[in-house]
């Protein structure tokens, strides 16, 4: 049957182009996370009212969030280029990629960590102040544990949005089932290889979105 | 063990500086139930968080149990701040944590080895009363168990002083009264300074020493409970006795009895601490050719001995109502002859 529907689909190729996928976002959602996860701390500590108030630190970093976060996506490849090239030496293959990824989604879950761990009570806080807690003791069993869901559905949010990315990075020479969609698919007017890709890239989603939604709800325990 | 001295508290808002404590002295004893009451926007709450150092005066001096809380920083008043245990009006539990493991947060802080944090646990889980919850969630808990484990937390590293921030201003008079039965337990068997501050003089009333009233960051009348009870100086004194002395519908009831009884003597009989318990009715009757007339009644328990207010209508012939009341004066009870406004 596959045959009949999909009569030039590589198959081969899409796995190798899924694979690429697979990667580029795996790569992007971690480095994704652990930056976010400390830009987002930073933005919330320094706030008004929390333990590291610091107007500047606070103003600075807002504004660095915000004007990455505004940059369309596939202008910011096209910026980034030549720093990709100063870093990687190249422009072409899934690595490549990466830091495009990486300065795209990092400051957009910067904000959703923020805004996540805003959504704390601050009488949890202040009672693990009261107790005699440092910060960095407050940051890791309070702050991260009492905000893991929400940080967990924003990453999923991301997570889903860098699949997404990675499909335009592909349109310039990353590789990946954008790659293959738009070479293969739309430029040899192949529709059926598109829509493969398409189907793929439906089914990762969906696999991301089900775990993300389990984990949340496995770790809420309100 | 806790000394205030000369404690002044500014903030700085949109619409000027506010004075949210103005010069407070104050020292509480190794031992005391310390209450602080008043409205909300008098300064307590401002007042105890200067005890743990969540609020630094600003000019003035705060020590407890032998260190100056407003002056030291860092490790030190982390340290400190593990000898001073606190309990908050809406429990603040960490939702993500069990119930033991809340227990064990303050452990965790200071380094308590996991084995021993363990047997402490399940020693503070029998202590407030929960044994069986320790693996529940807090959402799993009605409020007056969320506050015991909000106590066992604070105990947990064997504290000097527990401070009490409206502790039990969430929770249903009942359960109000098991948490409060708890609080007395607990200063009983370790000794514990207790500081708390509320809005409800039925706390103060039942497990207070001493009690403090707050009005615009001052302290505007301090003694034993039962002096302040007897003797309420200031007009919000008065107020806030009356909250558990007289029902709210009591002034109008005595004018109805002033206009029901017209003859005779209305007299209302204050007893405090030990004459609460004397015959005094008793007495009366058999001294004196008049009737007693039983109108209104209430006696409440305080930490230092009962408290209560009787109205009684004494009748009889002109003299003898008089030397009755004259008999009622010389008494250990404040009498008080009503009559119209």
């Amino acid at each position: 049957m596959t045959e009949q529907w999909f009569p030039n689909v590589d198959w081969e190729k899409m796995w190798e182009a899924t694979y690429e996928t697979l990667y580029m976002t795996s790569i992007s959602v971690v480095i994704t996370f652990i930056l976010g996860m400390l830009l987002g701390l930073l933005l919330f500590l320094t706030s008004k009212g929390q333990l590291w108030e610091n107007k500047a630190v606070y103003s600075v970093t807002a504004v660095i969030v915000n004007v990455f976060r505004s940059i369309p996506f596939i202008i910011l490849i096209v910026l980034l280029i030549p720093f990709t090239k100063a870093i990687l030496g190249t422009i072409i293959g899934e690595n490549a990629a990466l830091p495009a990824l990486i300065i795209g989604a990092a400051p957009f879950y910067a904000r959703m960590v923020e805004i996540a761990l805003r959504e704390i009570d601050k009488g949890v806080i202040e009672a693990a102040r009261a107790m005699g807690a440092s910060t960095w003791t407050i940051i890791r069993k309070v702050l991260i544990p009492e905000s893991l869901p929400a940080l967990v559905s924003g990453l999923t949010v991301t997570a889903i949005a860098l699949v997404g990315y990675t499909a335009m990075a592909g349109v310039i020479g990353a590789g990946g089932l954008g790659n293959l969609a738009f070479l293969d698919g739309f430029q040899r007017s192949r529709n059926d290889v598109t829509i493969m890709a398409t189907i793929v890239i439906l089914v990762i989603v969906f696999i991301i979105q089900f775990i993300g939604d389990t984990a949340v709800r496995k770790l809420d325990k309100r | 063990m806790i000394f205030i001295e000369q404690a002044k508290k500014i903030f700085q808002t949109k619409n000027g500086p506010v004075k949210a404590v103005d010069n407070i002295n104050l020292s509480v004893q190794e031992g005391e139930i310390f209450g602080m009451i008043g409205y909300s926007g008098a300064g307590k709450s401002t007042l105890i968080r200067m005890l743990n150092g969540l609020e630094t005066p600003t000019e003035g001096s705060v020590t407890v149990a032998g260190r100056t809380i407003s002056t030291i920083k860092g490790s030190e008043l982390r340290k400190a701040r593990q000898e001073i245990g606190m309990i908050f009006q809406h429990f603040n539990l960490l939702w993500s944590r069990t119930i033991r493991e809340n227990i064990a947060f303050p452990l965790e802080i200071a380094g308590v080895a996991k084995a021993e944090r363990n047997k402490r646990v399940d020693e503070l889980i029998n202590l407030v009363g929960l044994d069986g919850r320790g693996d529940s969630y807090p959402a799993q808990l009605s409020g007056g168990q969320k506050q015991r484990v909000g106590i066992a937390r604070a105990l947990a590293n064997n504290p000097k002083v527990l401070l009490c921030d409206e502790a039990t201003s969430a929770l249903d008079p009942q359960t109000t009264d098991s948490i409060l039965e708890l609080l007395v337990d607990i200063n009983q068997r370790l000794g514990l300074t207790i500081v708390l501050i509320t809005h409800e003089m039925h706390v103060i009333r039942k497990i207070c020493h001493r009690v403090a009233v707050m009005e615009e960051g001052k302290i505007v009348e301090l003694g034993p409970v039962l002096d302040v009870f007897r003797r309420p100086e200031q007009p919000i004194t008065k107020r806030f006795v009356q909250q558990v002395t007289e029902p709210e519908e009591s002034k109008e009831t005595i004018q109805h009895l002033l206009a029901e009884h017209p003859d005779g003597k209305i007299v209302k009989l204050t007893f405090v601490g030990v004459s609460a318990e004397q015959p005094v009715v008793t007495e009366l009757i058999r001294s004196f050719n008049v009737g007693v007339n039983i109108l209104q009644g209430k006696i409440s328990q305080t930490q230092n001995g009962a408290y209560g207010t009787l109205f009684v209508q004494v009748t009889g012939d002109q003299t003898e109502v008089a030397k009755a009341v004259a008999f009622l004066d010389a008494q250990q009870v404040d009498s008080e002859v009503i009559t119209y406004d």
